[in-house]
C-alpha cells in the first residue's frame, strides 16, 4: 500500500515510545482495539498539577498506519490542556497523514486511545 | 546483491533468460509468427510445429501424453475449466463436490459460484498439519459425488497433500480427481499417470516462464470428458477455444524443460536456503513455523512472528520483497484464511509472513535476510504493547479486549 510521506515518517521514526508507570497518580493509561483484530494501541498521558498533558507516550502493535496515528496522537495531545486534548479528533488525524479510507479504523483507535487515558487520569484522580 | 531481495516467488518467478531469448523468435516478422491454427502455409505449419514440441515438453515433465494437455491463460482459468468443466458436464450423475477449505481462491470462488448454480459443496478442514485427513474425505463421500478438487502444494504454508492416496479413494469410487498443481510442478515430482490424476491444472510463471499462460491436464483414457467455458473455433480437442499464443506456448515448454533437467538441483538448493533461513530466525523468541520442513514443498517459508503485526512487518522488511499470509494489505482486515483453517489464532495469523525463494535466491541473500528479520522484530517488539505485557507475565487472554 502506498503511504504518505508523513505515515512513512512516523512509522520509521516514531516519537514518544514508552511506558510510564502505572502507579503514577499523574499517569493516564488506555489500551484499545484488540490483537485478534490486528491492532492495539497503548497511550499514556502525564498530567501536571495544572492540568496540562506535560508528556505523553505510546506502543503499538498494528500496521503501520495504527503506529503513525498513535505517534502523532502523542505529539499533539503534549502540552495541551485535558480538554484540549480530549476535543481532537480523528478526521484530523487523517487529514495531517492523508491515510487512505481502509485505514480509517487506526485514526479512530487513536481517538480513542486519546479519550481512554483521559477517562483512566479522571477516574484514578477521582479515587485518589 | 540487489535490493530490494526478491522472496515472493510463489507469487510468480522472472521468465528466465533462455526461455525468454526463445520467445523472441515466435512474435516479429522476421520470426515464426504463424496461427498454429493455419493449415494453409508454411508460417501455420511451422507454428503448429513448435507448439507440438512444446507440449511434449510440458507434457514429459508431468508423466502425460501430449496430447492431454489444454492450454490455458493460467491456472486460474484451468482450475475454473475443469471444476465447472466437470461439474456441468455430469450434473446428471450428481451435484455434490469435494474440496477444502485451504484452496486457492480460483477453485474456493468456483465452488460457490456452481454452489448457486445449485451444487452442493463440501469444504474439508484440513488437520493442524494442513493435511487433509483422509478418513474425512472418505466420511463425506456420497452417492452424488461427481469430483474432488484438492491442491498438490499450498501457495502460502507450502504442504503437501497426499495425492495418491487420495487418487485411490476417488479412483475406487468413480470420481473424479483433479489437483491444483500450481506450486509443485517443476518443484517436487508430480506424475499424473502413477498418481492416477484426471485433470491437473498449472502455470508458466510458477516455473521460470512467461505470464498469461498455463495448462490443464485432461485424462484420455480412460477419457475424461468436460464442458468447455471458451467456445469457438474448437481448438484444444474442443475444451478451450481461441488462438494459441504461441511465444508463450514456446516459453512454457522451454521453461518446463528447463524445470526438468534442474528438477533435483533446483530441490537441493531450495530445500538448503529455506533450511538456511529457518535455522537463522527460529531462535527469535516466540516464532511459530506455519510450515512443514521435511513435508513441505522446498521453496515456501511461512513463518508467524507473535506480538508483531504482520503488516508493519512487512513495512520495515521494505528490503524485502515478501507477502504477508494475512490480506492486510488489501482491502480485506481479515487475516489469512487458510492459517485460519489450520487452526492458527487470529493473532498468529496476522502476524505471518510468507519467504518463498527460487533457482536464483542466493546464500547471501538468505544472510542478509536473516540480519534484517532479527533487526525489524526487535523495533517492532520494542513498539509493541503485546510484547511488553507478554514479557512481564500479563497472559493476554485474561484480557477484555475492545473488538469495536
Amino acid at each position: 500500500m502506498a503511504y504518505s510521506k508523513k505515515v512513512m515518517d512516523h512509522y520509521e521514526n516514531p516519537r514518544n515510545v514508552g511506558s510510564f508507570s502505572n502507579s503514577d497518580i499523574n499517569v493516564g493509561s488506555g489500551l484499545v482495539g484488540a490483537p485478534a483484530c490486528g491492532d492495539v494501541m497503548k497511550l499514556q498521558i502525564k498530567v501536571n498539577s495544572k492540568g496540562i498533558i506535560e508528556d505523553a507516550c505510546f506502543k503499538t502493535y498494528g500496521c503501520g498506519s495504527a503506529i503513525a496515528s498513535s505517534s502523532l496522537a502523542t505529539e499533539w495531545i503534549k502540552g495541551k490542556s485535558i480538554k484540549e486534548a480530549e476535543s481532537i479528533k480523528n478526521t484530523s488525524i487523517v487529514e495531517e497523514l492523508d491515510l487512505p479510507p481502509v485505514k480509517i479504523h487506526c485514526s479512530i483507535l487513536a481517538e480513542d486511545a486519546i479519550k481512554a487515558a483521559i477517562t483512566d487520569y479522571k477516574n484514578k484522580r477521582n479515587k485518589g | 546483491m540487489k535490493i530490494p531481495i526478491y522472496l515472493d516467488y510463489a507469487a510468480t518467478t522472472p521468465v528466465d533468460f533462455q526461455v525468454a531469448k526463445k520467445m523472441m523468435n515466435y512474435l516479429t516478422i522476421d520470426g515464426m509468427f504463424g496461427n498454429a491454427a493455419s493449415r494453409s502455409h508454411k508460417f501455420g505449419w511451422e507454428a503448429e510445429e513448435i507448439v507440438d514440441i512444446a507440449r511434449n515438453q510440458i507434457s514429459d515433465l508431468i508423466g502425460a501424453d501430449s496430447r492431454e494437455i489444454i492450454f490455458t491463460s493460467g491456472a486460474t482459468e484451468s482450475n475454473n475449466l475443469a471444476i465447472k468443466g466437470i461439474a456441468l458436464f455430469h450434473k446428471k450423475k450428481g451435484n455434490h463436490i469435494i474440496t477444502s477449505k485451504t484452496e486457492h481462491k480460483s477453485v474456493l470462488d468456483t465452488c460457490r459460484y456452481l454452489e448457486n448454480e445449485g451444487f452442493s459443496i463440501t469444504y474439508l478442514t484440513p488437520k493442524n498439519n494442513g493435511i487433509i485427513d483422509l478418513n474425512d474425505l472418505k466420511k463425506h463421500i456420497k452417492k452424488s459425488t461427481i469430483l474432488v478438487s484438492i491442491m498438490h502444494v499450498n501457495n502460502e504454508t507450502g504442504i503437501i497433500q497426499d495425492i495418491n492416496s487420495i487418487s485411490e479413494i476417488c479412483k475406487s469410487r468413480d470420481i473424479f480427481f483433479h489437483v491444483d498443481a500450481t506450486q509443485s510442478v517443476g518443484k517436487i515430482e508430480i506424475n499424473v499417470k502413477n498418481s492416477f490424476v484426471d485433470l491437473m491444472s498449472f502455470s508458466a510463471h510458477k516455473l521460470y516462464g512467461p505470464k498469461g499462460i498455463g495448462g490443464l491436464y485432461v485424462r484420455r483414457k480412460p477419457r475424461v470428458r468436460l464442458l468447455a467455458s471458451l467456445h469457438g473455433g474448437g481448438h484444444e480437442r474442443g475444451m478451450r477455444a481461441g488462438t494459441l499464443p504461441v511465444h508463450q506456448i514456446v516459453g512454457m515448454g522451454e521453461s518446463f524443460e528447463l524445470a526438468k533437467k534442474k528438477i533435483k538441483d533446483d530441490f537441493i538448493h531450495l530445500n538448503n536456503l529455506r533450511n538456511e533461513l529457518w535455522n537463522g530466525i527460529k531462535n527469535i523468541e516466540e516464532v511459530y513455523l506455519n510450515s512443514d520442513l521435511k513435508q513441505g514443498a522446498p521453496h515456501i517459508l511461512n513463518v508467524s512472528f507473535n506480538y508483531v503485526e504482520g503488516e508493519s512487518l512487512i513495512m520495515s522488511l521494505k528490503d524485502l520483497a515478501i507477502s504477508s499470509g494475512s490480506a492486510c494489505t488489501s482491502s480485506s482486515l481479515e487475516p489469512s484464511y487458510v492459517l485460519r483453517a489450520l487452526g492458527i489464532k487470529d493473532e498468529l495469523a496476522h502476524s505471518s509472513i510468507r519467504f518463498s525463494i527460487g533457482r536464483y535466491t542466493t546464500k547471501e541473500e538468505i544472510h542478509h535476510t536473516i540480519k534484517l528479520v532479527h533487526k525489524s522484530i526487535y523495533k517492532l517488539r520494542e513498539l509493541s504493547p503485546l510484547w511488553e505485557m507478554f514479557k512481564s507475565g500479563v497472559d493476554l487472554n485474561s484480557i477484555e479486549w475492545d473488538h469495536s
